[in-house]
């Protein structure tokens, strides 16, 4: 049958694309009703896999939700009990009768305390080793070297902590600390810093082990955002004279600040929640110490450490310093996506 | 020489020396932990590993065999449901709702959970799946573990199908198909490599997460295969041997340490062949 009996046959208003290719594929011996049957059947089939893929879609919705909506109702009894005080209480007594006395105040400390050196360290040294591998290595050791850093990027974090917990943490003690002890024993400031007796478990090893694991991560984002700068906006600028350094400076670090600032962001956003690189390090001691060699927790330490064999209002303590986690994270990630999306539509308008 | 170009020239070898130095620094940092990685957990991989259960406080026998097991089930639970629940989130972005205001919401937020600390999954779970359920179990932990995969194979799929030329789509539906005939059959089979790559990464996350499966799954030490109790995995009885006083024990958790790591490892080396693969093509 061709194509124009096909549309005299029927109302033209019903004769839809897929009316003809059934048409023409079935054949003339396609009966009218079996036709009428299988364009019904497209349409169940249409429709089911439409909702089917909206109803997924809103499921990331609804993890969200849920995940608020549990924090919020398990940490109710605490909210409740301690109200805002939680925020500066320091002291963490889960056994004290009749009534316990909790406060977030040692955690946060360690949380931002140890994501603010990890950063310290990783983001000059990522930023380095970004830089080296987009204009100082050599073409050959390139693609290797990349790649190492991006399946390191993959690593599961307890390796990380174990290996804190076995190698660093025996080093620091028995030899780094006492070193810095002897060092700067008579200058005030500093000598508090390096107090205490020498211990695996330290804020200070927690830091480094945190920044030792976000290095990759800062290192993979930063050198592919390096690397959607145009050729022709570095070569011109070599052209011109520059050194390489001033090509970072003013060409490639100026093209990709914001990308740069967003990459920073997503890792720190990472090293705030960090849970199984910290653990077993960071001693989890709910008192604030002047020293970074004493030991401390942080917020996911002390949830990963405490929680199974938690009940009442200490669980829901739990659950509250959770909650502020996640709000904290949730914060550092939406202004990271916020910038990086920036640089997305900069690059989209470009292309 | 002119001093301003003199200036230009050691401030250059200066950064540049900088750049070179922190590269072999952090390089040999994470060397060494490879390293040491691999010295102490192929000291105890022997054949026992895998076919004894891990071993009651101070023995010096046994292995990791239901941990593994538990590993494998949960993981492999976790992947079955997170992917398919992922890909069709990511078909209706990329296909039906892409210009929609929801879609982007749903993709900032997709964005967000993709780095969520999974410690707070963890407790999403616990509040939502194992108070319920009255008591920790393996189908709690395989949940978690859903959760962590949604965002991260929603990311991939979406770029994989964005990345199918709209003339093979318009070509399909000109020949009459219906669209979700049209998804399944042209858009799936264009974009299956990256797809499935999205799938094995991941895998990769999943297997080695250890956060989330504290309170869900939690452990035991025996040979289990009931979802609806605790059940031994690789990450938690790793964080276990970890603090315990055994030195066997630690041994063990070295060897384990290992064997998570080679799977992330080929998981992540294999996702990235396939991705290879299909950029030659």
């Amino acid at each position: 049958m061709s194509l124009s009996e096909a549309k005299n046959n029927h109302d033209p208003g019903e004769a839809d694309l897929s009316d003809i290719a059934i048409e023409d594929v079935g054949a003339a011996s396609v009966d009218k009703n079996d036709r009428a049957r299988a364009l019904a059947s497209f349409k169940r089939d249409d429709r089911v896999f439409y909702w089917l893929t909206r109803l997924s879609a809103l499921c990331v919705l609804a993890i969200l939700g849920g995940i608020i909506l549990t924090l919020i109702v398990g940490a109710w009894p605490a909210m409740r009990t301690f109200g805002f005080e939680f925020l500066w209480t320091q002291r963490w007594a889960p056994q004290l009768k009749p009534e316990p006395i909790l406060g977030a105040l040692g955690p946060l400390y360690g949380t931002m305390l140890t994501s603010f050196l990890a950063m310290l360290i990783a983001v000059p040294v990522g930023l380095g080793i970004a830089i080296f591998l987009t204009e100082l290595c050599p073409q050959t050791l390139r693609h290797p070297i990349s790649l190492a850093i991006e399946l390191l990027a993959g690593v599961p974090s307890i390796i990380y902590g174990m290996w804190g917990f076995f190698v660093l943490g025996p080093f620091l003690a028995d030899t780094f600390q006492p070193a810095m002890i002897a060092t700067f024993q008579h200058i005030p400031v500093l000598n508090s810093i390096f107090a205490g007796p020498p211990s695996y478990l330290s804020l200070f090893n927690a830091s480094l082990v945190l920044a030792i694991m976000i290095l990759p991560f800062i290192t993979a984002i930063s050198r592919e955002v390096f690397n959607t700068v145009p050729p022709m906006l570095k070569e011109s600028a070599y052209g011109l004279g520059c050194t390489t350094w001033e090509v970072m400076r003013h060409v490639v670090i100026p093209y990709t600040r914001v990308g740069v600032v967003g990459g920073i962001m997503l890792a720190l956003g990472r090293a705030l929640g960090e849970t199984m690189a910290v653990t077993f390090i960071i001693g989890n001691s709910f008192r604030i110490s002047s020293s970074l060699f004493a030991p401390g927790t942080t917020i996911s330490a002390a949830i990963a450490s405490e929680f199974a064999e938690s009940d009442g209002l200490h669980q829901s303590s739990l659950i509250l310093l959770g909650l502020l986690l996640f709000v904290l994270t949730l914060f550092v990630l939406t202004a990271a996506r916020l910038l990086l999306m920036r640089l997305e539509r900069r690059e989209g308008v470009a292309s | 020489m002119n001093p301003i170009y003199m200036r230009r020239r050691r401030a250059n070898v200066g950064i540049t020396g900088l750049c070179i130095a922190s590269a072999a620094f952090g390089l040999i940092w994470l060397g060494l932990i490879l390293f040491t990685l691999l010295w102490n957990g192929l000291a105890g991989l022997q054949w026992s590993v895998f076919t004894e259960m891990t071993p009651p406080p101070g023995s010096t026998t046994g292995g990791l065999a239901n941990a593994l097991m538990g590993s494998l089930i949960m993981a492999g639970i976790g992947v079955a449901i997170g992917a398919p629940l992922g890909m069709f989130a990511a078909t209706y972005l990329a296909e039906y709702g892409k210009h929609e205001k929801l879609s982007s919401l749903i993709r900032f937020i997709n964005d967000i959970l993709l780095s969520a600390p999974s410690i707070i999954i963890g407790l999403f779970i616990y509040g939502a799946v194992v108070v319920p359920m009255g008591g920790f179990s393996a189908l709690a932990g395989s949940l978690a573990l859903a959760v962590i995969a949604i965002p991260i194979v929603v990311r991939t799929t979406e770029d994989m199908l964005n990345l199918v030329p709209t003339p093979l789509r318009e070509a399909a539906s000109a020949l009459g198909m219906p669209r979700s005939l049209m998804i399944r059959r042209i858009a799936y089979k264009a974009a299956r490599t990256g797809i499935i790559t999205g799938i094995l990464l991941a895998t990769a996350r999943v297997a080695g997460e250890t956060a989330p499966l504290l309170f869900t799954a939690l452990s035991n030490q025996f040979w289990s295969l009931d979802l609806t109790s605790a059940m031994a995995n690789l990450p938690v009885s790793i964080n276990n041997f970890v603090q315990s006083p055994y030195a066997y024990w630690k041994q063990l958790a070295w060897t384990g340490a290992l064997i998570i790591t080679l799977a992330v490892l080929a998981l992540n080396i294999s996702a990235r062949i396939l991705g290879a693969e299909r950029s030659k093509s």
